[in-house]
């Protein structure tokens, strides 16, 4: 069987059609909890953010947030779906410690967003992923293990649990099946979420981080012979970032066709991807099927969208992420494989603001796809988070624009910037970079240094940098020793073009 | 000074305000003779002697800075075990919330205490509301002070039995199958059970939540509707309270007492008359149905096809909700725990906890509703309840189209013997043979004192449309102006 | 012919996490049977054209705006647990789902 097991996806698109799916958690960006009026921030103390409800305390009754009903509708329309007109909670009941009520409120068969559909871009090709249903339902709290490995569960001794999480409210999207994608199936599965992701974050309903678990992902898989009903598929679970989304359809994807090569049968079951292998495992065996006993929740009334109310929601609707990506791409004069840099750096709104604030779309690109990219890079942190502002960037352009900067001086006032300082102005004057910036004097004598040097200055134009200190000391000299020779240095080496 | 304990609740309330009596005293009355009697009836689970004068002081405080007090402020009230009382034990008679005292109030709670109002304790009552004898207690059963060797009714025994032997002029119960008209009616006291949505279910523990209702046990009618007025009312931390005013239910509980019922139309259930009342029971409402024309009713009979597939319908819904909401019940977060050794799994702890934490009825009807709901049965079961209740909600509303009000036993028999239907699980449902239509309509219904059958109370119970609970209340204070009232003869029976 | 079979019971009662003994099953299997029975009558009725009732009153969209309450403290969350340990409710080793 290892003989024959196929090594790449198109070896096993040879024999196999893929069928994908793919179902995305959101956990929504409100103020308070799905079901009660408790805060969502991240990182409090344990079992702080809870009240009767949200602890499942006997008596306690749900309420539902507005925002969030209309964080999910708005999620909706932007994924094209129908919103119902009438739908109910469901309740979803099983045990489980991290659930407070061991049930919980979901939507089983009266979703309040059907029958939708995303287009994402894969290769050149623009695939059309079909969304079966939005629905709200609401998170589990967090569950710490002890004793085991590394915080797993398995080998755990007990396990301690903390509500804070619970009831913050999640919202559901299913696709349809997605079949004939061949090839490039495991593309198209991360070029979905990633799509799903940038209109949940244009919408601002969610920070859509799936490195926190705002934004998780299960990927379903199954492969066919060519014109064969479908086969079965497998849910992989645990699938937590853009790259392990391709990967793990990948790899199911071979994993499925070698045992089908060697004649065996795919189990429907649950599998967990892997982060450090790539590859999936599947989960424990139950001995029988979880009956899940769907019924209306009777706590919880019906929700029956007034048409107006979701014209209005329609009508906040921001232009889709790919209709502006279009536009921007034009607006700024770059290509497309520039675009996509752009928007895998996360930068595009950070370039728009700079440009908005009367950058030119060169100088913003360059200062955010560049030096803030490597900063943000080498603090690990998102490129909107690394410190500096659009309109950091634009006053800093303008200085260069000015000449009061050059690039390199520049670039150490972002580090001044990145470093919290202040504003390019302020980090200017704190640094003592004013020399360069303020005085007409220096420039003038670096000039005029330059001019009274020819053969010193060719010298460092053809790459002898070290004979630029002859020019530092004229320069000093002619400034009475008032400039910083480093400054001064850097200043003729700019000029010389030989930064 | 006349005995308080044996006065009304509005009586009560004129006279704190008036001064003619402190809260105080009338609170330690009704907690001295909680001493007297409570071994013998055991209607509480708990009396929180300290919390009743602590509230007591404070009206009386209240009214000596001159504050003007509500038409109920001081009065004592009993409270069934199935509200959270914040820091004071809250059990619903099950073993699995033995010592739970909840960190948070009932809505019902905070307006009682906003009106000044005196908890005593908490009151007994079959485990998380399920049964019609208070025999399904965890902590032992409750007598009927009618009659020592039998059953209060149930599930509110406890806070029904309270009322009737003098412990509390008011309490509160919940009405989820007829558990607040049942006990009224074989006890001799009223229970009323308001419009479902009408009174607040936040911090009620929950039984099946689609029917729920919390209501008023009194001994007459105009208490009913003052402490009716208390609790009511829009809660907006409860999604199916109605967002409605309180209908004017103490403006009709007055007009109704003049006894003046000219124009008023009463239906009676043709399917009813023909079923399973006692004797006794069916004279006795005969009777009261006499006294209703005698004061200018008209009755007209209305068929009303689906009842007698209520009591079906309500054991395949009832129990499926409950089996969802007493899931939480898992030793995790609050309550008992059992079997945690070191060595068994979460699972296994969970099971134990939950077999040794509910009695067997409790256990039949989770099973039951865990039936109901299970994939391959939920169709034929509470899908069908569900469009059942349907049909019987429009038999109410075209009864409702000729009657202003519909009339029946409240329950088919006196006050039974104790174990005498425990045995047969069925049996014991058909005590609310007559109630669970109401539940299911989602309408307000009341239990009015009708005369005694074997010397034993009987009830009639008076059904209105949904939010037009004022309809029942006038119609019940009418007839409590032609009946004697029943007053319990000295505690009698056995005495453990 | 019984409506409900020991068996039957048994898987309710895992469901339900329940720990019912063999005797237990035996008594319960009798009379759910006893009861479902009589309940099966609802089945009696022609409602095919009928809609389900859920809810008695019919209210809809009953929501809240999304403004933060104050809650419980974590001694008050904590404060009925059988077991707490480090700001957090302590249980004991759960049946992992991973192989």
């Amino acid at each position: 069987m290892t003989t024959t097991a196929p090594a790449t996806v198109e070896e096993v698109v040879a024999r196999y059609e893929p069928v994908i799916g793919l179902e995305t958690h959101v956990e929504l960006g409100t103020r308070t909890k799905m079901f009660c009026s408790c805060p969502t921030e991240f990182g409090a103390e344990p079992n702080t953010q809870v009240c009767p409800v949200c602890l499942g305390l006997p008596g306690s009754l749900p309420v539902a947030n507005k925002a969030a009903i209309e964080a999910t509708i708005r999620i909706g329309l932007a994924l094209n779906c129908s919103i119902a007109a009438w739908c109910r909670f469901a309740r979803k009941n099983y045990f489980y410690p991290d659930m407070p009520k061991d049930f919980q409120i979901s939507q089983y068969d009266e979703p309040l967003c059907v029958d939708g559909y995303l287009d994402v871009e894969v290769e050149g090709k623009t695939v059309r992923v079909g969304i079966e249903r939005v629905h709200l339902e609401e998170d589990t709290g967090k569950t710490l293990h002890i004793g085991g490995a590394t915080g797993r569960i398995h080998g755990a001794t007990e396990s301690l649990v903390d509500y804070n999480r619970a009831g913050i409210p999640l919202v559901e999207i299913v696709t349809k099946p997605v079949a004939g994608a061949g090839t490039l199936a495991p593309e198209v599965a991360r070029a979905y979420v990633t799509e799903l992701r940038d209109i949940i974050r244009s919408l601002g309903v969610s920070d859509v981080r799936m490195e926190q678990g705002s934004l998780r992902c299960d990927v379903n898989t199954s492969l066919n012979r060519p014109g064969a009903e479908w086969g079965t598929r497998t849910e992989t679970k645990n699938v937590n970032s853009l790259r392990s989304v391709e990967r793990a359809v990948r790899s199911e994807m071979l994993r499925q066709a070698s045992v089908l090569d060697a004649g065996g049968r795919i189990t429907q079951e649950t599998r967990h991807f892997r982060e450090d292998t790539g590859d999936t495992r599947p989960g424990r065996s139950k001995e029988e099927a979880t009956d899940y006993r769907y019924f209306p929740d009777p706590d919880l009334v019906p929700l029956a969208p007034d048409p107006v109310w979701v014209e209005e929601l329609k009508a906040t609707l921001p232009e889709p992420p790919r209709v502006r990506r279009e536009r921007l791409r034009e607006q700024w004069g770059v290509s497309e494989h520039d675009m996509e840099s752009i928007v895998n750096a996360g930068a595009v709104e950070l370039i728009e603001a700079t440009v908005a604030a009367g950058t030119s779309p060169d100088a913003a690109r360059k200062w955010w796809l560049g030096e803030l990219a490597r900063r943000a890079n080498e603090a690990g942190v998102e490129l909107a988070e690394v410190g500096a502002t659009p309109a950091h960037v634009a006053e800093l352009a303008r200085l260069v624009d000015e000449g009061k900067l050059t690039d390199k001086l520049a670039r150490a006032v972002l580090e001044g910037v990145v470093a919290g300082e202040g504003s390019p102005a302020e980090i200017v004057a704190a640094r003592g970079l004013e020399v360069v910036s303020d005085t007409g004097a220096l420039t003038a004598a670096v000039g005029e240094a330059i001019a009274a040097n020819p053969d010193v200055a060719q010298k460092v134009r053809d790459g002898k940098v070290a004979a630029a200190g002859a020019l530092v000391g004229a320069v000093m000299k002619a400034t009475k020793g008032q400039a910083d020779a480093k400054t001064v240095r850097d200043l003729i080496l700019s000029r010389l073009g030989a930064a | 000074m006349t005995d308080v304990t044996k006065a009304t609740a509005a009586e009560l309330g004129r006279m704190i305000a008036s001064g003619e009596v402190s809260a105080e005293e009338v609170t330690r009355a009704h907690l001295d003779r909680i001493a007297q009697v409570d071994d013998r009836v055991h209607a509480f689970l708990h009396v929180d002697t300290d919390g009743a004068i602590t509230a007591a002081r404070k009206v009386d405080e209240a009214r000596a800075r001159g504050e003007e007090l509500g038409p109920l402020a001081g009065v004592p009230i009993a409270i069934k075990d199935v509200i959270a009382t914040k820091g004071v034990p809250t059990t619903a008679a099950s073993k699995i919330l033995e010592g739970w005292r909840p960190p948070y109030n009932a809505t019902i709670m905070e307006r009682i205490n906003a009106a000044g109002m005196v908890m005593l304790g908490k009151t007994n009552m079959d485990e998380f509301a399920m049964g019609s004898s208070t025999e399904y207690s965890a902590y032992g059963v409750t007598r009927n002070p009618w009659d020592l060797d039998r059953i209060p009714g149930g599930s509110g025994g406890g806070s029904a039995a309270a009322v009737a032997a003098y412990e509390a002029p008011l309490a509160i119960g919940t009405d989820t199958g007829g558990s607040i008209r049942q006990p009224g009616a074989v006890t001799g006291t009223v229970g009323s059970k308001p419009t479902y949505g009408g009174t607040s279910r936040y911090g009620l523990i929950a039984f099946s939540s689609s029917l729920d209702t919390p209501g008023p046990v009194s001994r007459n009618v105009l208490d009913a509707a003052l402490l009716h007025q208390v609790i009511g009312g829009h809660d907006p931390r409860d999604s199916t309270s109605i967002p409605a005013p309180v209908p004017a239910v103490v403006e009709a509980a007055r007009l109704g007492a003049t006894g003046d019922l000219t124009g008023v139309r009463i239906g009676l259930v043709r399917e009813f008359s023909g079923e399973g009342a006692e004797p006794g029971v069916a004279a006795a409402v005969r009777d009261a149905i006499e006294a209703l024309v005698k004061l200018g009713a008209e009755v007209v009979e209305v068929s009303c096809p689906h009842f007698e597939y209520a009591l079906p319908a309500y054991y395949l819904i009832a129990p499926s909700e409950a089996s969802s909401n007493l899931a939480r019940f898992d030793g995790v977060r609050y309550g008992l725990r059992v079997g945690d050794d070191g060595q068994r799994s979460l699972e296994e702890v969970m099971s134990l906890t939950r077999e040794a934490g509910f009695g067997p009825e409790v256990t039949r009807r989770i099973m039951l509703g865990t039936y109901a709901l299970s994939s391959g049965y939920y169709e034929a079961y509470y899908g069908q309840a569900q469009k059942v209740r349907t049909l019987i909600t429009r038999d109410f509303n075209a009864a409702f189209e000729q009657v202003d009000v519909l009339v029946s036993p409240t329950t088919p028999f006196v006050a039974f013997p104790f174990g005498s239907r425990t045995s047969d699980p069925y049996q014991m449902y058909l005590a609310d043979l007559y109630t669970i239509p109401t539940n299911l309509y989602g309408g307000p219904a009341i239990s009015v004192p009708a005369g005694v059958s074997e010397g034993l109370p009987v009830g009639l119970q008076i059904m209105a449309p949904t939010m037009a609970d004022d309809r029942m209340y006038r119609v019940a204070a009418a007839l409590e102006t032609a009946i004697p009232p029943l007053t319990p003869p000295a505690l009698t029976g056995s005495n453990s | 012919m019984a409506a409900i079979s020991r068996e039957e019971v048994a898987h309710l009662a895992r469901l339900a996490r329940l720990a019912v003994n063999e005797t237990e099953l035996d008594t319960f299997a009798g009379q759910l049977d006893v009861i479902l029975q009589a309940v099966a009558r609802v089945g009696e009725v022609a409602a095919a054209d009928i809609p389900p009732t859920s809810h008695s009153i019919p209210l809809t969209n009953i929501l809240r705006d999304d403004v933060v309450q104050p809650g419980l403290t974590q001694q008050e969350a904590l404060s009925g647990a059988p077991d707490a340990q480090d700001g957090r409710f302590r249980v004991p080793r759960i049946l992992d789902e991973e192989a």
